[in-house]
């Protein structure tokens, strides 16, 4: 079971995303943005960082990278796709997850532990944790504060103290089959007592639990 | 030709920058400003003889890239 991590020039996460999935048992890979095949792939991890340095929009040129049309096919195909900070941005751009993100409230870059609360256990970021169960996880962004005027994304986890302004203090939103998922928090940045918190890993563990061979 | 985009962040969407900018208006006295929004404009050099052609390309390249339709309008005006 392989995981593809996606490297987009300018993110920078992506060595932290295989170091935690290879630790907890996985097998993921670096693929870089203008591979065009991911059939030896059976999910995908795009990582978090500042893509095409976030000109335009967050994610707005990334989601035209030719990785992303593989992208899209694995997430019709309910394959698991996880998008992180930058990635969820692409992911929101992209279409596969409802909404968009603008400026935090208050213009603040956040770099900090948040606790966020398990609302939704539907999908592959939450399956392994309880409805209830509070995490801390580390927060790095400027654009976190997700806004979805459509109010059809499936939010998985919330913020417990709003710290961006993102709607229904939305964390990580899934997609209504559950296997797209985009979290603006670092699971990855919470896996070794080291870091402070192991958190991340009920997370990134159910990721690894939902990937079925493609 | 020259080209230029107003994107406009729809008036339902918060600004953030909008309302930082108008807290730092009305700290410097300016209390007649009732309110801000932060958008932007994009100006291109366009190869195209006819107006209605570039601009009918224009607002093709807002639809794909330049604006985000969950949160942005657009207006092109292609200069005379």
């Amino acid at each position: 079971m392989r995981t593809a991590v996606i490297v987009f020039p300018g993110v920078n996460c992506e060595h932290d995303v295989v170091y935690a999935l290879e630790a907890l048992g996985g097998t993921a890979d670096l693929v870089w943005h203008r591979d065009t095949d991911l059939s030896e792939f059976d999910g995908v991890v795009l990582p978090g960082g500042f893509a095409h340095g976030d000109a335009l929009r967050t994610g707005a040129i990334a989601r035209f990278s030719p990785v992303m049309n593989e992208v899209q096919r694995l997430a019709e195909a309910g394959s698991p796709v996880l998008g992180i900070c930058n990635g969820w941005q692409m992911l929101c751009e992209a279409g596969l997850i409802p909404g968009a993100h603008i400026a935090n409230t208050g213009l603040s870059f956040i770099c900090r532990y948040e606790e966020v609360e398990v609302v939704d256990t539907n999908s592959i970021l939450t399956r392994a944790a309880e409805a209830g169960d509070r995490l801390r996880i580390p927060l790095n962004s400027y654009e976190g504060n997700w806004v979805d005027p459509s109010d059809s994304g499936r939010i998985v986890l919330k913020y417990v103290n709003d710290p961006n302004g993102s709607q229904g203090s939305a964390a990580a939103v899934s997609n209504e089959m559950g296997n797209v998922v985009g979290v603006m928090p670092h699971p990855e940045r919470a896996t070794d007592t080291l870091l402070g918190s192991t958190d991340g890993n009920v997370l990134l563990g159910g990721f690894l639990e939902s990937l079925v061979p493609a | 030709m020259r080209v230029s985009v107003a994107i406009d962040r729809r008036p339902e969407i918060a600004d953030p920058e909008g309302t930082t900018i108008l807290r730092a208006l009305k700290e410097l006295g300016f209390g007649e400003v009732a309110s801000v929004r932060m958008d932007r404009v994009i100006h291109l050099e366009v190869d195209g003889d006819d107006p209605d052609e570039v601009k009918r390309r224009v607002e093709e390249m807002c639809k794909q890239l330049l604006a985000n339709p969950v949160l942005e309008d657009f207006v092109v005006t292609v200069d005379p």
